[in-house]
């Protein structure tokens, strides 16, 4: 669904501070690990919650290139910030886990599988641009001839409660890559944090027969016309609120039309290869898996752990890393994100969620960056030698 | 497997404050479960007993920093089948390393009641740059759990599995939100090698690079940075100078941040 084109008309209830509550409880109570955003060192992390008590109420976030503060907000709002430096790909696709265990026998190995946690996810507070995130990943580790048992694991028992932003976070650019700031679908329950004259309340809408069956009973009032129409402008204010843009139209083709564009050199400058915006990046999924063995070589770990297109490691055969700059690097990052993704998957790898923006110490802006390389025409490809030593 | 078909090990130590040989004392459980696998045959922290080389497996801490030294890290390259250099000294030349950016004559003047009994090199060294080494461990300390990997993976015969990654790597999986710019908090993490397991960071300080500069440290762009968020010069200048000062691109940026009038 289109950012600026009106929503079709919804229903929904409306619900309270207690409503939410009770929709927490019910939740544990039927066997979910609820995973929720609290404030945590210095900002809004996704964590296990069990009460709107430990939720970010009446804070907010202030961000920019290299930038984020938490701070007051003027009212209550549990929902009041964008997107912190968690996104739920930390709970589909843990940064770290043992995929088996090998024991030397007398004769042989036995080898026990680490089982996937019982417990499924309630994800509380999800965006839209994490919802693409989340349908992205799907795509990746769930589709083609190789699933991934794992993550499908806990993808399947995963319950979400969406909610729809209705302010823009400094750094968002969800409106122009067609993920936001509305939630159009991939959720069990969808929340509307209205403030105002009518008080401070929820609308919540159904999305799946898990998330109607989970309201059912609960504490609630019927939408009035009035709440919809709040919960419209809202969103569309968030919207209308964005100071950033992506602009996509022929963007895939501008940047594999442009591997030696001089631009290339003039973020490698800046970038410090250190690996943050991949590892902040809710779609990126790359990882890698390591052997251990231990001392007396009776008991073996396979383990899978986030891994970086940054890393020297990641592109590295016989003869050293393919990737060998920081140049080669940002720019396989960049376009594989916006370009290659495309023809990978059939969809941008960029739900700007601006998260790469906020998160790199020294503020390189994507939106910035792929700008500049649509304005500034290339130079001739005579003299512009590469410096990589890859092409 | 039998006591004598256990190999040997051996720990030296160059000049270095003795912290990286602790943490392999530190192993504690570990410690009985190695010395069953590895026949412990020169360790002076450790035993006084000592069995002639040649060694399997020896790890070297500490620098160069006497032409003495220059001439026994050649006898030890000799005694030993595998040579690994553990912690900042070995790998870097340490905070010793200072030493580089000065006239030691004056620190030994300095320090020394009668400097006439002090024979030293004007530089102190890492191990590599004197003899082959087969794998380098970082940090200052070490860290054991990596320290017992290289082991492991050497009683296996496979590589260790110690990532070049930055420490923001390892702040990333472990959840901790960035010290820079959730408070504008100077930090290293950006350059260093990951192997501490972000620990600075994990109690909101910014990283001071103990385990020394990572694979493509753009530390001229970490800089800037610094400077952005009201770092001045000096103390960008004494940022890379510390445990890892000697090392290549920490050594440059220091040298960056010099003092125009003392311009080492």
């Amino acid at each position: 669904m289109s950012p600026s084109a009106p929503a079709p008309a919804r229903k929904g209830m409306i619900i309270d501070r207690d409503g939410l509550q009770s929709l927490l409880d019910r939740l544990s109570a039927r066997g979910f690990d609820v995973i929720g955003p609290t404030v945590r060192d210095g900002a809004i992390i996704y964590d296990r919650i069990s009460s709107v008590d430990v939720m970010p109420e009446g804070w907010t976030d202030d961000q920019d290139a290299a930038r984020y503060r938490l701070a007051r907000r003027s009212d209550m709002a549990l929902f009041g910030y964008a997107v912190g430096p968690h996104s739920w790909r930390r709970f589909l696709q843990p940064p770290e886990e043992r995929l088996w265990q090998a024991t030397r026998q007398q004769v042989g190995l036995t080898i026990h599988t680490t089982a996937v946690p019982s417990a499924p996810y309630a994800f509380i507070g999800v965006r839209a641009c994490e919802l693409r995130a989340i349908s992205i990943q799907d795509r990746v580790f769930l589709e083609g001839p190789h699933p991934d048992r794992r993550y499908a694991e806990r993808r399947r028992g995963a319950f979400i409660v969406a909610v729809n932003c209705t302010e823009a976070g400094g750094t968002c650019f969800c409106a122009s890559m067609g993920s936001g700031p509305r939630a159009a679908d991939g959720f069990d329950l969808a929340l509307t944090e209205l403030i105002d004259a009518n008080g401070h309340r929820f609308l919540l809408e159904v999305g799946t027969d898990a998330g109607a069956a989970s309201v059912e009973d609960l504490p609630s009032r019927d939408a009035d016309a009035g709440a919809l129409v709040a919960a419209e402008e809202a969103t569309a204010r968030a919207a209308a609120g964005m100071r950033r843009k992506m602009a996509t139209a022929g963007l895939k083709e501008l940047l594999q039309a442009n591997p030696e564009h001089p631009h290339w050199s003039e973020v490698a400058e800046r970038c410090l290869a250190c690996a943050n915006c991949t590892l902040v990046c809710p779609t990126c999924f790359c990882s890698t898996v390591a052997d251990y063995t231990d001392l007396r070589g009776h008991e073996a770990d396979r383990v899978r752990r986030w891994d970086s297109c940054f890393a020297a490691d990641f592109s590295s055969i016989h003869g050293g890393p393919v990737r060998a700059s920081r140049r080669a690097r940002y720019r396989q990052w960049m376009s594989h994100k916006l370009a290659h993704w495309i023809d990978q998957f059939d969809i941008s790898g960029c739900v700007g969620c601006g998260r790469c923006i906020t998160w790199c110490p020294v503020g390189i802006d994507i939106t910035v960056e792929a700008a500049a390389i649509r304005a500034a025409p290339p130079r001739p490809a005579a003299g512009e030698g590469d410096d990589d030593g890859n092409a | 497997m039998a006591v004598r078909d256990r190999p040997t090990l051996a720990v030296w130590k160059f000049a270095s404050c003795d912290g990286c040989q602790l943490s392999l004392l530190d192993c504690e459980e570990s410690l009985l479960t190695l010395a069953g696998q590895l026949d412990i045959a020169y360790f002076v922290e450790a035993s006084s007993a000592f069995r002639a080389g040649p060694y399997d497996l020896s790890l070297v801490e500490g620098s160069i920093t006497t032409a003495a030294d220059a001439e026994r890290i050649r006898s030890v390259r000799a005694c030993s089948h595998r040579l690994v250099t553990i912690g900042a000294c070995a790998t870097a030349g340490g905070i010793q390393g200072l030493r580089n950016f000065a006239d030691v004559r004056d620190f030994v003047a300095a320090v020394y009641a009668s400097p006439e009994y002090i024979r030293t090199l004007a530089t102190s060294t890492p191990i590599a740059a004197h003899v082959p080494v087969d794998f380098e461990l970082r940090g200052c300390p070490i860290d054991k759990h990596q320290l017992l990997e290289v082991i492991s993976a050497f009683l296996a015969r496979r590589k260790p599995d110690l990532p070049e990654d930055s420490v923001c790597t390892s702040c990333k999986r472990a959840g901790i939100p960035c010290v820079m710019v959730t408070h504008g908090t100077p930090c290293l993490g950006p350059v260093t090698h990951a192997g501490c397991g972000a620990l600075c960071p994990a109690y909101a300080r910014g990283c001071y690079g103990c385990f020394g500069p990572a694979e493509q440290a753009n530390t001229a762009s970490l800089s800037r940075a610094w400077n952005a968020l009201g770092t001045d010069r000096r103390t960008l200048h004494r940022a890379f100078r510390s445990f890892n000062a000697a090392a290549d691109p920490f050594r440059m940026e220091s040298e960056a941040h010099a003092d125009p009038d003392h311009p080492r």
